[in-house]
């Protein structure tokens, strides 16, 4: 099925999903190539807090399974490292981490109630603030540079190709089909295509005149420097996930987001804002045992919602040589199983290890072209302070 | 159609400044002093803003410079401190005479600008802290005058407290008056390394001698007549071997004499007694600030490298934005002729001020810019980085810490090693290295800081950026000019989350913060579809079951 200048399965965008997708193809032997207009994992892939704790999701039990196994599986380190602790600073907050841990139970997992004194035990760092939390024995982390990383050199290993630096500016349709990806280095042919491309899968989709609802949104976080390591660095809470990272820094993001426009294909610039300050509020009430930790850094990323914060993972039927894949904007943790999934899609044409019909595309074929707008999910400009020439 | 608001965004519950000026002014050296100056007495509203007396704390981690330690213990004396910065700096009071409103020890930690993908601030604005907390200012006009650093080069046993830079020197020299050395071996012979030296000496410390990697002393032959005719020993066609000492200090340096190819000569090893080594092999612009505002930079060796692009009237590529002085390109002779910055200063003070509508079309020509001002350079300089460099491997090898914070060293870093901490091995990743990196696209520095950590660690790349630089270009046999820039990340000064945490959060922050979306149906359980779980459902079920 190899040629040269394309692919048996041409994945059109190197993030998280895209580069899952490449390598469990590539490990069964599918010729594939993916197209990634920058570097691999640039942009949310790589930007995440790292959580792997999505037991809610009908990928969420594959999820659980594959996390363990997967530095065995690529050849090369993911930090993943396993269980959670949930602290709360309120009673809501408490009823929200049970809730979490409940799921889990509902899917077979366990978990224990902890009082503060055992908080602390197990977080030295915890506070008198902390009314109780959550232990889980599921769910985990891991580091999202890293892994995108393993992904891209597994999937290499397997044969397969990862052109970077690349953009897809065209799909050409021949009998129904795509057929050709047009690139800013060249055309490549394609039996089947998969599109994973976050942000820009809508624009995509509007390509093939299929519609697919996306809002894409900034989200930010901050870092710390390196605290000796904690018994267990999976710690969140407070509005905030993330976790400590083998190497020792604290690494936190949440609250508000800002919805944005992604006008075109180019890498859109993720910068921090003055909410970086906010953020360290929230993580020095979290752990104020390390309220003088100093904060080294911050980023931004750039994440897609769809209008029920459900992933769209589908097989479209027309052209039907294509796989749509957006993960609204929780893509990194899932993605062992969403990349089996997808794989399981191109070559079986369907996932046979889970039931993905809640992630159909169908489930938008009524979203009102308006939808943004009604839901609030639109860019709103501050109002801009007059220009003072003095006082 | 009714219209949503989503409570769970940014709309209308960002900070807002704590003050507007019209114009800030970002480093109360000579270009920024002067641009103060020049502003205020068109007439504007001028905030200058200075970090120095910086925090012993910030020092320690050689944050702004490096200070390598050799800070004597009366640092920690602020008010001591604040005086001297003052005494050291008599144009600042003209400054405020001329009605600038001066803040010393006030750090500027981020700049925030509105860009396609950040609609929500109501303006331009600075993210400002001291050692109590942190605050916001808006602004009409941003002129950075942000001054430069050390460009740093390891070698074995640099970890060691002693091994500082000029800069740091200068300031602890000069600013400070705390600079706790008794002997010194400067290295570089540059117009830097004998300022710094003639300096030094002048000031009471001991300079053991001076290396220089080339084959002759590059600054001024009279200044280096005057330092030799003092005694101080010149050691040409030179490079550092090793620093030794006990218990974590500099006891002293071995020198090795380098040949034509710059490797080591063998049996050319000479022990010096020091107890610092002060790096003035050559400056770096201080260009945080001017990236993060979005302005335009581009590659000239001869100010330094990355460099904003300015106009005649030091205006960059944003046009609300100046940038003057060291920060603007600077070349190894500024530290002797502050005057060059002064006229830059000048220049982005009056400019700032005649985009504001603050001088009449009236002023007098000689008012307006004059390109002449700006230096014309001494010429290429990473040649001889690359030089000093190179020599560096030829003589302390492979296994050199290139970053200290994170411990990754030279060989680690072309071999694109995990982390040490990991432990990680597999034959997978041992077959990885920067070579195979290269296959699948340029090299880029931020894709190294991911993969082996260099450059993340708490100083903030001040000590490495450059030689991962060097090193990348060197392995990827590529011009240092197609090394891209490092992305710059707030808060550019290291900050604890209890100073930098908001004392004026609005009460719709603290409301409807919450760790993801709030979409209802994001993370509910695929069995029980459409049951939500963000925080207020879960408030709203806890309240219900109490009732």
């Amino acid at each position: 099925m190899g040629r040269a200048n394309g692919a048996a399965v041409v994945i059109v965008g190197g993030g998280v999903t895209g580069l899952s997708a490449g390598w469990w193809l590539a490990r069964s032997g599918v010729d594939v190539l993916v197209l990634e207009k920058s570097i691999v994992g640039w942009e949310a892939s790589g930007r995440n807090g790292g959580g792997a704790t999505h037991v809610y999701s009908p990928l969420g039990l594959e999820e659980q399974r594959l996390w363990p196994q997967m530095d065995d599986l690529l050849g090369y380190p993911t930090e993943h490292q396993p269980n959670r602790i949930g602290i709360a600073l309120s009673d809501a907050q408490l009823a929200l981490a049970r809730r979490w841990a409940e799921i889990g139970e509902a899917r077979g997992f366990r978990w224990e109630l902890l009082d503060r004194q055992q908080l602390k035990e197990l977080v030295p760092i915890v506070g008198d603030n902390a009314i109780g939390g959550t232990y889980l024995s599921f769910g985990g982390h891991a580091n999202p540079q890293r892994t995108v990383q393993a992904y891209a050199w597994a999937l290499q290993d397997h044969g397969g190709r990862i052109l970077q630096h690349t953009t897809v500016t065209g799909l050409l349709m021949r009998s129904g089909r795509v057929t050709e990806i047009e690139t800013t280095q060249g055309t490549f042919g394609a039996d089947t295509v998969v599109i994973a491309a976050g942000p820009h899968t809508g624009l995509f989709a509007d390509m093939l005149g299929v519609s697919l609802p996306l809002a894409p949104a900034r989200v930010e976080m901050i870092a710390t420097e390196p605290l000796p390591l904690l018994r267990h660095g999976g710690v969140a809470g407070n509005g905030l996930y993330g976790r400590q990272t083998l190497r020792g820094n604290l690494i936190y993001g949440g609250g508000p987001h800002e919805w944005i426009n992604v006008p075109d294909m180019a890498t859109p610039a993720h910068p921090s804002t003055p909410l970086v300050r906010n953020l360290a509020r929230r993580l020095a009430e979290l752990l104020p045992g390390a309220a003088h930790l100093r904060v080294i850094r911050s980023w931004g990323g750039i994440v897609e919602n769809t209008p029920d914060g459900l992933p769209v993972i589908d097989r479209l039927s027309s052209p039907d040589n294509v796989i749509l894949a957006t993960m609204s904007s929780v893509g990194f943790g899932l993605s062992p199983a969403v990349g089996k999934a997808i794989s399981e899609l191109v070559v079986h044409g369907r996932c046979l290890f889970a039931d993905l019909s809640a992630l159909c595309l169908s489930r938008f074929a009524d979203t009102p072209a308006d939808w943004r707008e009604r839901l609030g999910w639109v860019p709103t400009a501050a109002p801009v302070v007059e220009a003072a020439s003095g006082g | 159609m009714t219209r949503e608001v989503d409570r769970r965004s940014i709309a209308d519950k960002a900070s807002r400044p704590e003050r507007h000026v019209a114009v800030v002014v970002v480093g109360a050296g000579a270009a920024g002093v002067a641009a103060a100056t020049e502003a205020a007495r068109c007439g504007d509203e001028v905030l200058l803003v200075d970090e120095n007396p910086v925090d012993n704390d910030m020092m320690a981690m050689d944050v702004p410079l490096y200070f390598g330690q050799r800070m004597q213990p009366s640092v920690r004396n602020r008010a001591l401190m604040l005086e001297r910065v003052v005494e050291a700096n008599p144009a600042l009071a003209e400054a405020h005479e001329a009605g600038v409103d001066v803040q010393l020890g006030a750090y500027v930690w981020g700049a925030f600008v509105n860009s396609p993908t950040v609609q929500e601030l109501p303006g331009p604005m600075l993210g400002l802290a001291d050692e109590r907390r942190s605050w916001l200012v808006g602004y009409d006009r941003l002129i950075v005058a942000a001054g430069a650093r050390d460009v740093v080069m390891g070698f074995p046993g640099w970890e060691r407290a002693g091994v500082m830079g000029s800069c740091g020197a200068v300031s602890l020299l000069t600013r400070y008056r705390a600079l706790a050395s008794q002997r010194m071996l400067v290295v570089g012979s540059g117009d830097l390394g004998l300022g710094t030296a003639a300096l030094a000496i002048g000031r009471g410390v001991n300079v053991v001698g001076i290396v220089e990697v080339g084959e002759a002393v590059r600054g001024d032959a009279e200044t280096a007549r005057a330092l030799a005719a003092r005694g101080v020993p010149f050691y040409t066609s030179h490079t550092i071997r090793e620093a030794r000492g006990g218990v974590g200090e500099v006891e002293s340096v071995v020198l090795v004499q380098v040949d034509a190819e710059l490797r080591p000569v063998t049996g050319s090893e000479r022990e010096v007694a020091c107890d610092t080594v002060c790096l003035a092999i050559g400056l770096v612009p201080n260009v945080e600030l001017t990236a993060m505002v979005g302005a335009r930079l581009g590659f000239t060796s001869a100010l330094g490298g990355w460099v904003p692009e300015t106009d005649a009237s030091m205006r960059t590529s944003v046009p609300t934005v100046f940038a003057a002085g060291d920060c603007a390109g600077v070349d190894d002779g500024m530290l002797a002729t502050p005057d060059d910055a002064r006229g830059q200063g000048r220049l982005a003070g009056l400019a700032a001020a005649r985009s504001l509508g603050s001088i009449s079309r009236s002023e007098p020509e000689t008012r307006r810019g004059d390109p002449g001002l700006r230096r014309p350079g001494a010429g290429e300089v990473h040649g001889h980085w690359q030089a000093w460099f190179r020599s560096l491997i030829h003589a302390g090898g492979w296994d050199v810490n290139v970053c200290q914070c994170e411990e990754v060293t030279r060989r680690e870093l072309v071999e694109v090693k995990p982390p040490r901490y990991l432990k990680w091995d597999s034959p997978n990743a041992g077959d990885r290295n920067l070579d195979t990196l290269l296959r699948d696209g340029p090299v880029n520095q931020d894709q190294i800081k991911r993969l082996t950590r260099a450059g993340m660690g708490p100083c903030q790349s001040r000590r490495c950026r450059e030689q991962v630089a060097l090193l990348l270009a060197q392995e990827a046999r590529t011009a240092v000019d197609r090394i891209p820039l490092p992305s710059v990340r707030p808060p550019i000064r290291r900050l604890p989350l209890n100073v930098l945490w908001p004392l004026d959060e609005l009460p719709a922050m603290r409301e409807h913060w919450i760790s993801w979306f709030g979409i209802p149906t994001q993370f509910s359980p695929h069995w029980e579809a459409g049951m939500a779980i963000d925080e207020p459902t879960a408030r709203a079920r806890l309240i219900s079951s109490d009732e």
